[in-house]
């Protein structure tokens, strides 16, 4: 589904992804670790098409397509979706607006029939319960004044309306309570199909012991410098990361499944 | 012809207009009053890059036109209907509440309700007005005398050539339930027309009423409107007053708002601006007594070429007012725009609680803002904000809404309405608020139905 070959990209000349590799097949949850400043919100900001961040060298290939050819909109219509670290505050435009607004976008770019409000207020008003999302929320300006966790729920409610093929979790765990994790990992197991990918970057392993991963990348100065299964995660959490820099850190990438 | 600059120069060539004659039946404080107020036009001058409130709008075009005053007959008159018809569709259908429609600053159609605005309320002409005795009087505090000064010449040039304008009067506890509507069409046929309507509202003590003023323009010709509106809100009333300026773009727009709340009075106005080659609307609100409240809102969406300043002065006289501000503006292409507030809390005004924001959107890198948010406290024991911001539209945001599937330009136009929402949502739902957000839709390209996000708990 996601090919990464061998992609570098930067931002104000500075490379911050050093020839990053890996496959992840339909179907699978794949983990991105790494310490801080390892270029991990850079791998999804980069996958999403975010500027300023321009990449120097490699492919990305998502189903089949040229990923780095597309605008942010067209990888949204091609199925990708990106939870933000940091979800954007947007005041003036109510968020049931802005999700039918996208919804619409989406459908309308995939020669897809519209939404008409009535529809669409029932199907958001069904995630946003199964989201923990106070409706009240649906009518705020996006985001704004949102808690922490009310955000990333919001992240959630997204995706679980727009149904990406590639959902692509920007350390959406971070800062959470334990009931926020749940929400996010329920979001992410509800949404776990055959035709679907996730790839969930993160500092911790507190959201894996949620959502289990078919593979974890270990991503450490722009490189992955190791893959492995889901037991590679609670290692990590023992070891810290200063235990794969060790002689075998640079060495040959374990070819992934599949 | 000669300029509008000529018209201030003394001589022998100068036109009658600046030695007026008594009008049929005016009294003769008003042929006094014009007289002062041109002769102190003509000592003074029109106001310069140089004076600090007209620092960021020049007038030399302006000034370059030979602007010739109304007369009551339109040389317009048809397309000025037409104007008047479309500003009415927008409005809706007639809600019942009492629309005047003035063509350069004469009335020339009313419509009032069948059973009169309500219970001795008057809404008419001040032309009218100025020929009854009784109001005449009243009238007569109203037009300053020239050795109070005026704040500039477009003000004296005002009280000099206005002759008719909305005569709005509500008496003590009557509220006037439906919004009156007063429609001005700047038109011409040609030769350039200086208007100069002139509009007084008297709202008696515990009274109530809504005022809507709309500006549009009509005709080929440039237009210069020199409007005057004065709002006396007495103890204990509740005015609000709301002001569309959508002039054509090859006229000229300056105008005043001028407020004296009493005592535990409320007054709120509101503007949106979108019209003019070059506008200006003033508001000065002066707080003389204790316990008023007022509430100052304004949109400006100059685009193309054109330049909307917005000069507003607060000044607080008395203890526990309350004065609100909030200005938005969003310059498109090479626009400019200017928001210029200045609050004084003078010596005394003990518990004033002052708020004053600007915020301005730039949508290209020609566009231009200027602000300046000035707070002037010489009291102790008050609550005084103030605050400004200049930016483009948020790459963040913009980023944010492309990644759920949105188009740029669509995202850009989210963006950008939902900056004017915070001005907009101020607007009690009806007619007008339909009108308004229809105007600043076209204007941004943004569509139908963004809506109005909920208040914030």
């Amino acid at each position: 589904m996601l090919r990464v070959d061998s992609l570098h990209a930067g931002v104000g000349g500075k490379e911050i992804l050093s020839g990053l590799s890996f496959e992840l097949p339909a179907g699978q949850v794949h983990a991105v670790m790494g310490p801080n400043g390892s270029g991990k919100s850079t791998l999804a900001h980069v996958l999403a098409g975010r500027g300023p961040y321009e990449v120097t060298g490699g492919q990305v290939s998502f189903e089949g397509a040229d990923l780095l050819a597309l605008s942010p909109e067209e990888r949204a219509a091609a199925g990708l979706f990106l939870a933000f670290q940091h979800p954007v505050e947007i005041p003036g435009v109510a968020n049931m607006y802005f999700l039918r607004t996208a919804l619409n976008a989406v459908r309308r770019a995939r020669g897809e029939d519209e939404v008409g409000p009535g529809e669409f207020l029932g199907l958001v008003e069904q995630k946003a319960a199964q989201v923990g999302l106070d409706r009240a929320l649906l009518q705020r300006s996006v985001n704004e004044g949102f808690s922490g966790g009310e955000k990333k729920r919001n992240e959630v409610l997204q995706m679980a309306v727009l149904a990406p093929r590639l959902a692509i979790l920007d350390e959406t765990d971070s800062g959470l309570d334990i009931d926020a994790l749940r929400v996010v990992a329920e979001g992410v197991n509800a949404l776990r199909g055959p035709q679907r990918g996730f790839l969930v970057i993160t500092h911790h392993q507190r959201l894996l012991d949620y959502v289990a991963p078919d593979a974890v990348h270990v991503l450490v100065g722009g490189r992955i410098v190791r893959s492995g299964g889901a037991e590679l995660a609670p290692q990590l959490e023992a070891n810290g990361y200063a235990g794969l820099l060790g002689p075998q850190a640079g060495g040959a990438l374990a070819p992934l499944a599949s | 012809m000669s300029p509008l600059t000529a018209l201030l120069a003394r001589g022998p060539g100068a036109p009658p207009l600046w030695r007026p004659a008594p009008r049929p039946g005016e009294a003769s404080w008003l042929t006094d009053r014009r007289r002062e107020a041109t002769r102190w036009a003509e000592g003074h001058g029109f106001p310069t890059t140089k004076h600090e409130d007209w620092r960021y709008t020049r007038l030399d075009d302006l000034l370059e036109i030979p602007f010739e005053p109304a007369g009551p007959a339109s040389s317009a008159a048809e397309v000025a209907d037409e104007v008047a018809a479309e500003v009415a569709a927008g409005l809706g259908p007639h809600a019942g509440g009492p629309r005047l429609v003035f063509v350069n600053g004469h009335l020339v159609a009313e419509r009032p309700e069948a059973a009169g605005p309500a219970p001795g309320a008057q809404v008419g002409s001040l032309a009218r007005a100025l020929e009854q005795t009784a109001w005449s009087e009243r009238l007569q505090s109203l037009w300053a005398p020239a050795r109070a000064g005026y704040d500039h010449a477009f003000r004296a040039l005002n009280d000099a050539l206005a002759a008719d304008g909305a005569f709005i009067v509500v008496p003590a506890g009557c509220a006037v339930e439906r919004p009156i509507e007063l429609v001005f069409v700047s038109a011409s046929g040609g030769p350039p027309v200086l208007a100069s309507p002139r509009s007084v509202v008297l709202a008696g003590p515990e009274s109530q009423v809504r005022v809507v003023e709309v500006y549009a323009g009509a005709g080929e010709g440039p237009v210069l409107t020199n409007a005057f509106t004065q709002v006396v809100v007495g103890p204990g009333a509740s005015v609000s007053h709301y002001k569309v300026q959508a002039e054509g773009t090859s006229s000229f727009h300056l105008s005043s708002l001028e407020v004296r709340p009493a005592e535990a009075s409320r007054f709120s106005s509101w503007l949106v601006a979108l019209g003019g080659r070059v506008a200006r609307h003033e508001v000065g609100v002066r707080l003389g007594a204790p316990g008023a409240a007022v509430s100052l809102d304004g949109l400006f969406l100059p685009a193309g070429s054109q330049h909307h300043d917005n000069p507003v002065r607060v000044d607080h006289m008395a203890a526990n007012c309350t004065s609100h501000q909030l200005y938005k503006g969003i310059m498109a292409d090479q626009a400019s725009g200017v928001f210029n507030g200045h609050v004084v809390v003078h010596e005394g005004s003990l518990g004033t609680d002052a708020h004053q924001v600007n915020k301005n959107l730039l949508l290209s890198e020609h566009a231009q803002a200027y602000t300046r948010p000035r707070l002037e406290i010489f009291a102790d024991d008050v609550a005084c904000t103030h605050g400004a911001a200049v930016g483009h539209l948020d790459d963040d945001a913009l980023f944010y809404l492309r990644s759920r599937g949105i188009p740029e330009a669509r995202a850009r136009a989210l963006l950008v309405g939902g900056f004017a929402e915070e001005v907009l949502a101020r607007l009690p739902a009806g007619p007008l608020e339909a009108y308004a957000r229809a105007l600043v839709r076209a204007r941004l390209g943004a569509e139908e139905g963004s809506g109005r996000p909920s208040e914030a708990p």
